[in-house]
């Protein structure tokens, strides 16, 4: 065994590093040396073969806010401690911390060429931004799965810190990146495609080489022929809702839709209106919500008689984490409503 | 329809005043073989060499291998409709040089030409590092039209095949291997059909099925022996790693995978050949009436294998989506063409039936190769042909190069264990 210890810096952001919540979210980077927060039990977890030298931490407002420039300056305090191995997280469904320790994990590797990891829930949307250049470990959706991430975590940076081959994602229990690697199998591509079909014959499970990419194709509607004399709906994924949230729709991983009457209101006011979406700085959003749910131009628009009328109804949901299956099961009901109701276009805003 | 292959384990080959075979070595005589090539006026120069497995050897560029063979009894001659008298093929005796190989060189033709090396890490990707190699190499006369050039190399090399195999005819076998589709009594076992994909894009990229160019066909239903007796040949410039060669045709792995499972755990019922064209009109109607037929011999499963890529991964698709709206259980073979980082998307087209894929490597991947003692052709050709790149060869005689331009490399009739895993 190396007498040498595999050298580790960890990134945390600001709450789990305990400098504080949403109001020191814009810190920018700052190193420590030695454990801070997760980092103790992922210490304790790697035991005597491996050592956190340093903890890099920054806000998440401030990473989100400005990926580059942190993730340089992520990569220049990582650099000065030349560890083995960066991780980052466990940043659970926290949208802007999965995204902070993707893109630094990214940045880390692609500058300094250390074997990176972080670990994140599965509907966190920075995996689907990370997850081909980064090993990323699942983790449950809350805190409350830290005993679990820790240990998995620990494992993996005991692999890459001692130089290990990491095996296929099923065996080490990581996200599949979507890299495909070849192999020689132990029996030919013939008794293989034989034993699939049979399997397949006979309802047994089997597992296909290469798993179709599915795309949903969804034709456009034809233009609309006059605008007119068209019903215009307004549909966000933004959070634009009542003040207060009376329908009480989730920040993130959102369980529903609501619709609501907008029949009598020319102009969403920072009084009346607000997000209540928990992925981006809301500020600009409540200061004026049209800019997220643009009602005051769609009015203009009806009145100038480029439109033939707004819908009275408006459609939110909050598309922060919110999975394919939930979105695309909102969609549709959404779209049955307005086809209902002769709604002719719709103007849909994201955020 | 019963067939006996008479295998003739050939171990060595050498060069000899007769072209004999004489306690599994296979002597040729060079000039008769030179002789019998430019009998074709189109070829102004042409030379042999041996490559044995081990060897340092690197042989580039490649247009196809062939089997050496001898019908011994039953009707057709060797490769039927091209250089044979027609006649249907399958069955009666056909005697086989089984470890000797017939290979094609010479000026490129079509960009797509591949290379085999004898020994070292490139050895492992292609069969035919196995193999006794007879390397035919050629030359065209001065201003030959490429499609001329092609069919001039194509029926040299399947002469010299049928050449050297003669040398077969009149040795005891070692072995024999019998293949006959008997009925099943077994009623419970599936019926399974295979369909058989054949580049026909033109330009270089044909087939032909007892001498038929094979894009002029309409699907067909062929019985698997006529497959294994020579009536497919390659007239194939597509990439290395996955077009078919004849040898792969002679040798269809998964015919012989279904034929040695036939009664016990299926019924194989038949081979559906069908073609590869380019236009939509022509995809339509070929996987239209290549499913139809898998439907109307009554087949519960079907395995699909692919030639080419890209443009015939459309076809693939298509034929996969109608017979499993038939409600034909389907497996398709295909490779992918994942980049050289393995991170893109594997195929051109895809569709959601297709649920059981067998994956015979990422033909992108590049390795890196050292340089071998004896070159057999032309190294420099590697800058031109598929997977290779300006600059892929090093300056002492290595290679970095995507495992594309290995012949068999990533062969999608299942020939070989390369595979591709997500990582």
């Amino acid at each position: 065994m190396a007498d040498k210890k595999y050298r580790v810096v960890h990134y945390l952001n600001q709450f789990y590093a305990g400098i504080g919540g949403e109001a020191k979210a814009n810190i920018p980077p700052l190193i420590k040396e030695g454990v801070v927060g997760p980092g103790v039990p992922l210490q304790q977890a790697l035991g005597e073969e491996g050592e956190i030298i340093a903890t890099v931490i920054c806000g998440d407002s401030y990473f989100a806010e400005n990926i580059e420039t942190a993730a340089e300056k992520v990569v220049e305090s990582v650099s000065s401690h030349a560890p083995d191995v960066f991780v980052a997280g466990p940043a659970f469904n926290a949208g802007r911390y999965g995204i902070a320790c993707g893109a630094a994990c990214s940045a880390v590797s692609k500058n300094l060429g250390i074997p990176v990891v972080t670990a994140m829930y599965e509907e966190n949307p920075a995996l689907e931004l990370y997850r081909k250049e980064v090993y990323i470990i699942p983790t449950a959706n809350s805190v409350r799965g830290m005993k679990d991430a820790i240990p998995n975590m620990a494992g993996f940076v005991r692999k890459l810190g001692l130089g290990q081959s990491i095996g296929l994602p099923d065996e080490e229990g990581y996200f599949p990146r979507g890299i495909r690697v070849n192999q020689f199998a132990d029996r030919t591509g013939a008794e293989r495609a034989v034993d699939m079909l049979l399997a397949k014959l006979k309802g047994e499970p089997f597992q296909t080489e290469y798993l179709m990419p599915t795309f949903e194709q969804i034709p456009p509607s034809p233009a609309i022929k006059d605008l007119t004399s068209a019903t215009i709906a307004l549909v966000t994924s933004g959070g634009i809702v009542p003040l207060g949230n009376p329908d009480r729709i989730e920040a993130a991983s959102a369980s529903k839709f609501v619709e609501y009457n907008i029949a009598k209101v020319d102009d969403l006011t920072a009084g009346a209106y607000q997000t209540c979406h928990g992925g981006y700085d809301p500020t600009y959003a409540n200061e004026d919500p049209d800019r997220v749910l643009p009602l005051d131009a769609m009015r203009t628009l009806e009145k100038d008689g480029t439109i033939g009328r707004l819908h009275h109804l408006y459609y939110v949901t909050v598309g922060n984490a919110t999975s394919v299956a939930n979105a695309q099961k909102f969609g549709k009901e959404i779209a049955e409503r307005l086809k209902e109701a002769g709604v002719g276009g719709v103007v849909l805003t994201s955020t | 329809m019963r067939l006996e292959l008479g295998i003739i384990k050939t171990k060595d080959v050498q060069f000899g005043e007769e072209t004999i075979i004489k306690d599994g070595t296979l002597y040729v005589n060079k000039n008769e073989l030179i002789g019998l090539a430019l009998q074709d006026g189109r070829l102004s120069e042409a030379d042999v060499e041996l490559a044995r497995p081990g060897e340092e050897v690197r042989i580039i560029p490649i247009k196809d291998v062939i089997e050496p063979r001898v019908k011994v009894s039953g009707s057709g001659e060797l490769f039927p409709g091209v250089i044979g008298k027609m006649g249907t093929v399958g069955s009666g005796r056909t005697n086989v040089l089984r470890g000797a190989a017939l290979a094609t060189v010479g000026r490129i033709i079509g960009f797509q030409e591949g290379f085999i090396d004898m020994t070292g890490p490139g050895a492992q990707y292609t069969p035919f590092s196995q193999t006794n190699n007879v390397v035919l190499i050629l030359h065209p006369i001065d201003g030959l039209a490429p499609h001329a050039h092609e069919e001039a190399v194509r029926l040299a090399g399947l002469r010299a095949a049928a050449y050297l195999g003669k040398a077969g005819k009149d040795v005891a076998p070692d072995e024999l291997e019998v293949y006959e589709l008997s009925p099943v009594t077994n009623t419970i076992l599936p019926r399974v059909a295979y369909v058989y994909t054949l580049l026909s894009e033109g330009l270089l990229h044909d087939t032909y099925l007892y001498g038929v160019d094979v894009k002029k066909l309409l699907p067909t239903l062929i019985h698997p022996n006529e497959v294994m007796d020579g009536a497919i040949v390659s007239g194939n410039c597509v990439s290395a790693c996955d077009k078919h060669t004849t040898y792969h045709h002679l040798n269809n792995p998964l015919i012989k995978e279904l034929y040695r499972r036939h009664g016990e755990d299926l019924n194989f019922i038949g081979v559906v050949t069908t073609n590869l064209n380019v236009t939509l009109a022509d995809k339509e109607r070929s996987t239209d009436y290549a499913s139809k037929l898998v439907k109307l011999i009554r087949a519960k499963g079907a395995i699909v294998t692919e030639e080419g890529f890209g443009n015939p991964d459309t076809d693939l698709m298509m034929l996969c989506k109608k017979m499993e709206v038939y409600g034909i259980k389907t497996v398709l073979i295909t490779d992918e063409f994942a980049g050289g980082d393995g991170g893109s998307q594997s195929l051109a087209d895809a569709v959601p039936q297709a649920d059981a894929v067998i994956s015979v490597g990422n033909a992108n991947e590049v390795i890196t190769l050292p340089p071998m003692k004896h070159i057999i052709g032309d190294l420099k050709s590697a800058e031109v042909i598929s997977g290779g790149f300006v600059g892929c060869v090093t300056a002492g005689g290595g290679l970095n190069i995507e495992i594309q331009s290995i012949m068999g490399s990533t062969c999608q009739l299942g020939f070989g264990k390369l595979t591709a895993r997500g990582y």
